[in-house]
């Protein structure tokens, strides 16, 4: 019997579906009436459609409609009906809404018929005439225009106020460093393709299986554009092909599935093909400059950072770029600067650790260029500026454990045999090069409900609209609620992503654990609660008077802590009460008036080796070690998983991914995994992660961080650190290939 | 037949983990579109449909081929493994279990493809090394990057072979 303990590797929950091909994404539930819609996209960035002719495709036996700008019906006319629960600020995409194109690829017509090559091969026949208007698609064009975000935005926090007088410092300092760092725009490209399959039910009700981080935002999204009754939608999403946030708002495919459906009442799949893919959000173009300024012996004195990120002409997407640099390092001089510039490009949207893998991607490779400028080991200059605490809202970290990701993350990697040179070490015709970073997100939590049902026969039913994008959603909650239960792992059950549950918060932030897994808590402390008030009525009784931190749930039973007594099992105790079953609900809010005293933020440090081909300039990451500080670590084996792709997704981003755009196009032509090139096996060696010990019972009941995200954090800098201490050339712009280093 | 395709459609004949089918299809049908949207077979991923991602992986006779490259009438009496053939009953096979114990899956879509690619690349029998095993498995993309779990996953299926 495997005991479900948090703490313990559990294998996942939903391991034997995934294995055996059961587990069913959103593009792959079906319906007797079922049609295909396929998506014909803008060839022009920006102007208007001036005729559009779908008579060719309409011809062909089996094409049932062509939808488009001109036979859509009006929706909402409000912006607001339109914005979703994670929407930037500004008006939002409206597809088929009008003539208008704002950028390449926006969707013009959507075709609908009997199959989906039918679908396919008709929607090339659809002729479309544009006006084109001129565009622009680059960054540096714009970047004087940048400026500050419209609000709206969820999670976004404007720069904090500068703090002393960072440009009078950094003019003063004996040291100085001084670069600009520039990445492309990145786009997600999760393995499965967004896909909407909207069944319409005998009631006209409509269940929508869709590709979401968040099932109520769909449900709400498609509520408020079609001005339909909650109750008429529910959205059923139990697992997800990878989201790394292109889940989190509604994609078009969404609003075009739920169009054709309720024009056709038939039920209606629409995927989105991979080159698709590339016409939805991505990390957004990014460029920053960051000057340091320091003392001869390594102490900060001054530290500016600047970025401009793009948006599109239609919303203004923002993140947090550059606040990690007020407070990661001690420094009495700081000036953090934020803007965003509009290109005409569909709008950015989060992308794994959105923000700071950007802002530490400059501000690691910065401080990597400090301790060249003075002759310090890069971890010793980390070292000495380490801050103890938030110097931009004067406040205590709840928790800090970096200084023994420091520690231990140098000791597994062996970075004391570092020598501090640049091209010292050397291995026959390749160039070695050992170089390090630090990685920071911030710890999270979000208001969630769950409810929970146990049965006399010892089985536990626990549930919560929350998503499984990969992070081991399902096996964790079940763990939890396993323990608080003292059941065994295998009497759990846990069931997510499903509107009719009860609401959870977004998946996102690495957030999940922390929000849900409280709500989770809460309704197994509800259920405890219940047991032990039933318990005390038993004859005999040996848990009159008692409290729940008197007791312990074990072995599928009640038993006082202090006692020797056999536990009294569950079933007895619901029986005794005459009950088949108890259920319960609960909502986890976060305890604002405590966590807002205190700074809590996950962090890491990692250590990456890379050897370079000096003839060829091409990079080989050869070992990583990421040492992590995540707070409690509810399943090593899962938690593990997160930071390996963490640190697989930085990887990328240093030295191979780049959306590229044609500038006279004004579209991304890499826009397929032929030419955007992600890791693949050859590219990964061995990862050593560790997770240091930290407590902290401020964060959320649990004391758990969130590990999504922190695994990336830092990586990108950490390679082009150690390209640098390899070749001693300082590549500024991503990815590093190897024109960068010929 | 299918709607809108005509009386172009082709007769062949498929053993589809271990079941021989007859079946009427358009010769602009990929194996892979057959087998998910006819067959109701939905182990089998698209990720991109060119070929360049490996989430379609299934065997033919076998061999590992991306089903999406493939028109299902150019494997006329053929026989197909998928995903869901491969475990026997409730057992699962030993790569299946290999990638539950070492945790060499996240999101799970590309799953069933490694696991195929995986099966064809032991059959194949030219891995003998975890880098071996990552240059052979590099078809197959996983987003979430649980590259170094799937080669332990791998590597551990090998291990009573080498063994023998």
């Amino acid at each position: 019997m495997t005991t479900g303990k948090t703490g313990e590797p559990h294998d996942r929950v939903d391991g034997r579906a995934k294995v055996t091909g059961q587990a069913r994404y959103a593009g792959e539930f079906t319906a007797p009436d079922l049609v295909h819609g396929f998506v014909v996209g803008s060839a022009i960035a920006r102007g208007k459609i001036v005729r559009i002719d779908a008579a060719e495709a309409l011809a062909l036996p089996g094409v049932l409609q062509v939808y488009t700008h001109e036979n859509t019906p009006r929706l909402a006319w409000r912006d607001r009906s339109w914005r979703d629960m994670v929407a930037p600020g500004g008006s939002p995409l409206r597809p088929l809404h009008d003539a208008e194109i704002r950028f390449s690829g926006q969707p013009v017509a959507l075709v609908i018929a009997e199959s989906f090559e039918l679908a396919r091969e008709a929607a090339g026949l659809v002729k479309v005439d544009y006006e084109a208007a001129p565009h622009e698609t680059r960054l540096a064009e714009v970047e004087s225009e940048a400026h500050e975000p419209a609000r709206g935005k969820k999670g976004y926090t404007p720069p904090p106020k500068p703090r002393g007088r960072a440009d009078e410092a950094l003019a003063a300092a004996p040291v100085r460093v001084e670069a600009t760092y520039e990445h492309p725009p990145l786009h997600h490209n999760p393995m499965e393709p967004h896909a909407t399959t909207v069944i319409v039910e005998a009631d006209g009700s409509l269940t929508i299986h869709d590709k979401t981080q968040g099932v109520s935002n769909s449900r709400d999204y498609v509520c408020k554009v079609f001005g339909l009754a909650s109750d008429q939608v529910r959205v059923v999403t139990p697992f997800v092909g990878g989201g790394f946030g292109s889940g989190l708002r509604p994609q078009y495919q969404l609003f075009l599935a739920v169009l054709a459906a309720r024009e056709l009442r038939r039920s209606v799949r629409v995927v989105l093909s991979r080159q698709q893919m590339f016409t939805i959000g991505y990390r957004p173009w990014t460029r920053q400059r960051v000057a340091l300024g320091a003392e001869r012996d390594g102490r900060l004195c001054a530290l500016i950072h600047e970025a401009v990120g793009n948006t599109s002409r239609f919303e203004d997407y923002c993140e947090n770029v550059v606040p990690w640099s007020g407070v990661l390092y001690e420094c009495p001089n700081t000036r953090l600067e934020y803007g965003v510039a509009a290109l005409d490009l569909y709008t950015p949207i989060d992308a794994r650790a959105p923000g700071a893998v950007t802002g530490l991607w400059a501000l690691e490779s910065a401080i990597d260029e400090l301790a060249d400028a003075l002759d310090i080991d890069p971890l010793a200059l980390r070292l000495k500026n380490y801050a103890e605490e938030d110097q931009d809202h004067r406040r205590p970290f709840s928790s800090k454990a970096l200084r023994d990701c420091y520690r231990e993350g140098a000791a597994r990697f062996g970075w004391h045999r570092r020598t501090l040179a640049a091209r010292s070490m050397r291995e026959g015709a390749l160039q070695i090069g050992w170089g390090m970073a630090t990685g920071i997100w911030e710890a999270q939590q979000a208001p969630s409900q769950a409810k929970a049902l146990l049965t006399v026969d010892g089985r536990l039913h626990v549930a919560s609209a929350s998503g499984e994008i990969g992070p081991g959603t399902y096996t964790i909650m079940s763990q939890i609620a396993a323990e608080q239960l003292g059941l065994p792992l295998a009497a759990v059950r846990f069931e997510l992503g499903d509107t009719a549950l009860p609401p959870a918060m977004i998946q996102g932030g690495s957030a999940t654990a922390s929000s849900v897994g409280s709500a989770v808590l809460a309704v197994c402390r509800a259920l405890q609660h219940t047991l032990l008030k039933l318990a005390q009525a038993l004859p005999d009784s040996p848990f009159g008077g008692r409290t729940l931190a008197d007791v312990e749930f074990v072995d599928r039973g009640l038993r006082l802590r202090s006692g020797v007594a056999p536990a009294v099992p569950l079933a007895a105790i619901m029986r005794h009460a005459g009950l088949g079953s108890i259920a319960e609900q609960a909502t986890a809010i976060p305890d604002l008036a405590r966590q807002s005293r205190y700074t809590s933020n996950a962090h890491s440090a990692v250590f990456v080796e890379v050897a370079v081909d000096e003839a060829l300039g091409t990079v080989t990451v050869r070992r990583v070690v990421s040492a992590v500080a995540g707070g409690r670590i509810l399943n090593p084996k899962t938690a593990r998983s997160q930071i390996l792709g963490g640190v697989v997704w930085g990887i990328g981003m240093a030295l191979e991914e780049h959306s590229m755009l044609d500038h006279g196009l004004g579209r991304f032509v890499n826009h397929n995994l032929g030419e955007y090139h992600v890791p693949v096996h050859a590219d990964v060696p061995a990862i050593d992660v560790v997770f240091v010990e930290e407590r902290d019972d401020v964060v959320n009941p649990l004391g758990v961080k969130g590990l999504g995200e922190i695994g990336i954090v830092g990586v990108a800098a950490a390679i082009a650190n150690a390209v640098f201490h390899a070749t001693g050339r300082r590549i500024r712009e991503l990815p590093i290939t190897l024109d960068k280093l010929l | 037949m299918l709607p809108g395709m005509g009386d172009d459609t082709c007769a062949i004949t498929l053993k589809v983990n271990g079941s021989t089918l007859r079946l009427q299809v358009a010769p602009w049908t990929t194996l892979l579109d057959l087998l998910r949207e006819r067959l109701g077979l939905t182990g089998s991923k698209k990720g991109c449909d060119h070929g360049q991602c490996g989430a379609c992986t299934v065997l033919v006779d076998g061999v590992r081929i991306n089903s999406c490259l493939s028109l299902a009438v150019m494997r006329d009496g053929a026989s197909v493994t998928t995903i869901e053939g491969l475990a026997e009953g409730d057992a699962l096979h030993p790569l299946q279990q290999a990638f539950i114990e070492n945790d060499a899956f996240q999101c799970g879509y590309c799953t069933p493809g490694q696991i195929c690619s995986a099966v064809g690349l032991l059959a194949e029998g030219h891995a003998r090394s975890d880098d071996q095993i990552r240059e052979l498995m590099s078809g197959n993309l996983c987003r979430c990057g649980a590259y170094p779990n799937i080669v332990a996953a791998i590597g551990q299926a090998m291990r009573p072979r080498r063994d023998a």
